[in-house]
């Protein structure tokens, strides 16, 4: 008797929130912050952000007119900063993905506190990401010829090429992370929708007629949420492989190339790796942000940090296992292009890039073997944010170092971003965070069905069951076995 | 005045092992339409409802099998058939060249299915049910637990289904009534 597992003991003997949080606290103390009004930091933040995504538009309409002469992209790097951004905001896509579906697989309970920002953090990533390959094709109204639809050639894409192996992968994601995301906001929008109820006035009734929509009509009905709860494994079971599909097709653009420093094998584990350690940082990163600003520190507690820290460390540790072994390899294969690259990567003209990424991904973050630096709030949120500068040099170390200096020494060159990559990338945070402030603003941040689960109340063996276990057995045959 | 109608019984509950114990007296009572309400799915729920394993994973299953086939079908065709492209000195269709693009579109049926099949074996979307006109019962998404049974059920009694309902200690006990549609229109002009 006494083995049968508390939810709360999940993760040890430690509560995952605050102990002795009720259902109703936590229903206010999430639903509060789409419920009042919007503190002056939001509105400054949305400010910035909103005049981000200005600029972001206002360089890609730059782009449309002039063409992509306007960005650094020349002979020989024609790949420079789109892709770099392209593969970077995907790969900050995956950590949501990792929480909600692979944490979920593997029943790690405290990714309730995280997997609802986590996951729309995904979705504006990849919003951000797949505006890259759409502007790179230069004249964006043939976009349309990326997808196999019938055009005015009468001719089909190539579907022995991973760029379009890409476009499926990517898009699949997307999709795949929205109705993900959605199924979970159901019964949290009819939380909304039923909190609305007693409002009054034009905003209590925009409120009910948009959330109870979104809402579906969902009444709580045991019978829905036995479906529910299938439909909610057999997405995270089936977004499982698709994440780690994801960023493997996203490697194979490099990887099945021939070029030295791309065609290696171990791409796709290694950028997975990369892809998880980037994300969780940036979910760091916003995870402090808003559970300072809105008072979350009784739902997203110091234990939820620390564990993400340590998958940090980790997956810090693979990549640097990767780094060192794509050297070891160029070395032992004996091909004198393969070690040219990668020593020119090291100490040619971009080794500044090559060693900001080696502190920022390798190093710095090793600081988290130490359970100070762990649950120092100030440490992680300089240690997060430098992960994701250091991933994105490595992004842009793979793809520039390998394509400057040509097979021919005459077609060598050095790339230099303009200001409209600049502006573009910039402009692509602010269009990132844009949404992620109206998300935080008007949606549940926290799944609060999900954590009101994993509260030691919610239960129905819990507390009682040493004394009425007997009862308990009679009465509950099948617990969960 | 406006025709109403018996719509359910429904019974609320403070906690989580309540609800489970009335739920499992109601079905053990012989009733079949009745549900729980609850914030958030409650362990071990279904086996005291005695409810049937879920179907949601064979919408699954045959959305995952149309995507790959009609993958596969696509590549075949476009590439192998249609108008071939010759790269590389390459076939027009190969399979392990297809296998990616399977595999994605496997996966995208496959979540259109589980999430579609859900909503279907839920009728849902429905934005109207006579439950909802209970006032108490705004409270089942935030922290309380409730029992219905419906007037449609065979074995649905005023008197007997109380006295069950009455027997399980809720803390809430109410019959909701449904207004018929019609009546709705005379029942506001009377208002105005």
């Amino acid at each position: 008797m006494s083995s049968r597992n508390l939810p709360i003991k999940a993760i040890g003997e430690v509560y995952l929130t605050k102990e002795g949080m009720s259902f109703h606290e936590i229903s206010d103390t999430v639903c509060g912050v789409t419920e009042k009004k919007a503190p002056r930091n939001w509105w400054i933040a949305f400010f910035i952000a909103a005049t981000f995504t200005g600029i972001l538009f206002s360089a890609i309409g730059y782009l449309f007119w002039q063409g992509v002469g306007v960005w650094g992209n020349n002979a020989p790097v024609y790949w420079a900063w789109d892709i770099t951004n392209f593969v970077w905001w995907i790969g900050i896509g995956h950590a949501g993905t990792l929480i909600s579906a692979v944490l979920f697989i593997f029943r790690q309970k405290w990714r309730t506190a995280i997997n609802r920002a986590a996951e729309a953090m995904t979705i504006f990533a990849v919003i951000c990401a797949l505006l890259f390959p759409g502007i790179h094709v230069g004249r964006a109204w043939f976009a349309y010829y990326m997808f196999p639809l019938p055009n005015q050639m009468a001719i089909w894409p190539n579907f022995k090429s991973p760029l379009i192996w890409d476009l499926f992968a990517v898009s699949t994601y997307f999709t795949v992370s929205l109705l993900f995301w959605y199924s979970g906001l159901i019964p949290d929008f009819a939380l909304l929708r039923d909190r609305a109820m007693g409002m009054e006035g034009r905003v209590g009734k925009i409120r009910r007629m948009v959330y109870g929509s979104l809402a579906l009509g969902w009444r709580g009905s045991n019978r829905h949420w036995q479906n529910y709860e299938r439909m909610y494994l057999i997405l995270a079971a089936i977004s499982t492989p698709l994440v780690l599909s994801v960023h493997s097709v996203v490697s194979f653009d490099f990887a099945t190339s021939l070029l030295p420093g791309w065609h290696t094998t171990i791409f796709p584990p290694y950028f997975v790796a990369g892809a998880i350690f980037s994300g969780f940082a940036m979910v760091m990163t916003l995870m402090l942000v808003t559970r300072a600003v809105y008072g979350m520190k009784s739902i997203i507690t110091m234990r939820h940090l620390e564990l993400m820290n340590k998958i940090i460390m980790l997956t810090g540790s693979l990549v640097g296992y990767a780094y060192a072994m794509e050297f070891f390899i160029a070395a032992y294969s004996g091909n004198e292009y393969e070690r040219y690259v990668f020593m020119n990567r090291a100490f040619g003209p971009y080794a500044w890039a090559y060693w900001t990424m080696i502190t920022c991904n390798v190093i710095i973050p090793q600081a988290f073997w130490f359970k100070k630096a762990r649950t120092s709030i100030p440490i992680m949120f300089a240690i997060s944010i430098t992960v994701n500068i250091g991933m994105w040099f490595e992004r842009f170390v793979i793809i520039v170092t390998s394509l400057h200096r040509d097979f021919l020494p005459s077609s060598w060159g050095y790339y230099r971003p303009t200001l409209i990559d600049m502006a573009t990338y910039t402009g692509t945070l602010g269009l990132f965070f844009t949404c992620f402030l109206l998300f935080i603003r008007w949606v549940p941040m926290v799944a609060i069905a999900e954590v009101k689960g994993v509260l030691p109340q919610a239960d129905p063996h819990g507390a009682d069951h040493e004394e009425h276990a007997a009862h308990d057995e009679e009465a509950a045959p099948a617990p969960a076995e | 005045m406006a025709k109403r109608r018996i719509a359910l019984y429904l019974a609320k509950y403070d906690t989580t092992a309540e609800v489970l114990h009335a739920a499992e007296k109601v079905r053990k009572a012989g009733y079949t339409k009745f549900d729980a309400h609850t914030p958030f799915p409650v362990h071990g729920m279904d086996d005291a409802m005695g409810l049937p394993d879920s179907k949601v994973g064979w919408i699954v299953f045959f959305g995952g099998l149309t995507g790959v086939s009609s993958a596969l079908l696509m590549m075949w065709w476009m590439g192998g058939v249609d108008y071939p492209l010759v790269v590389g000195g390459k076939p027009g269709f190969t399979l392990p060249s297809s296998v990616p693009i399977m595999f994605e579109l496997m996966v995208l049926l496959s979540a259109f299915g589980a999430l579609f099949g859900m909503l279907h074996l839920n009728r849902l979307p429905r934005h109207h049910h006579p439950i909802f006109e209970s006032e108490t019962f705004r409270e089942a998404t935030d922290d309380k637990f409730f029992i219905s049974i419906e007037a449609e059920d065979p074995k649905f009694d005023l008197s007997e289904t109380k006295s069950v309902l009455e027997s399980t200690h809720p803390a809430h006990l109410e019959l909701v009534e449904e207004t018929l549609e019609e009546d709705e229109h005379e029942d506001e002009e009377e208002h105005h």
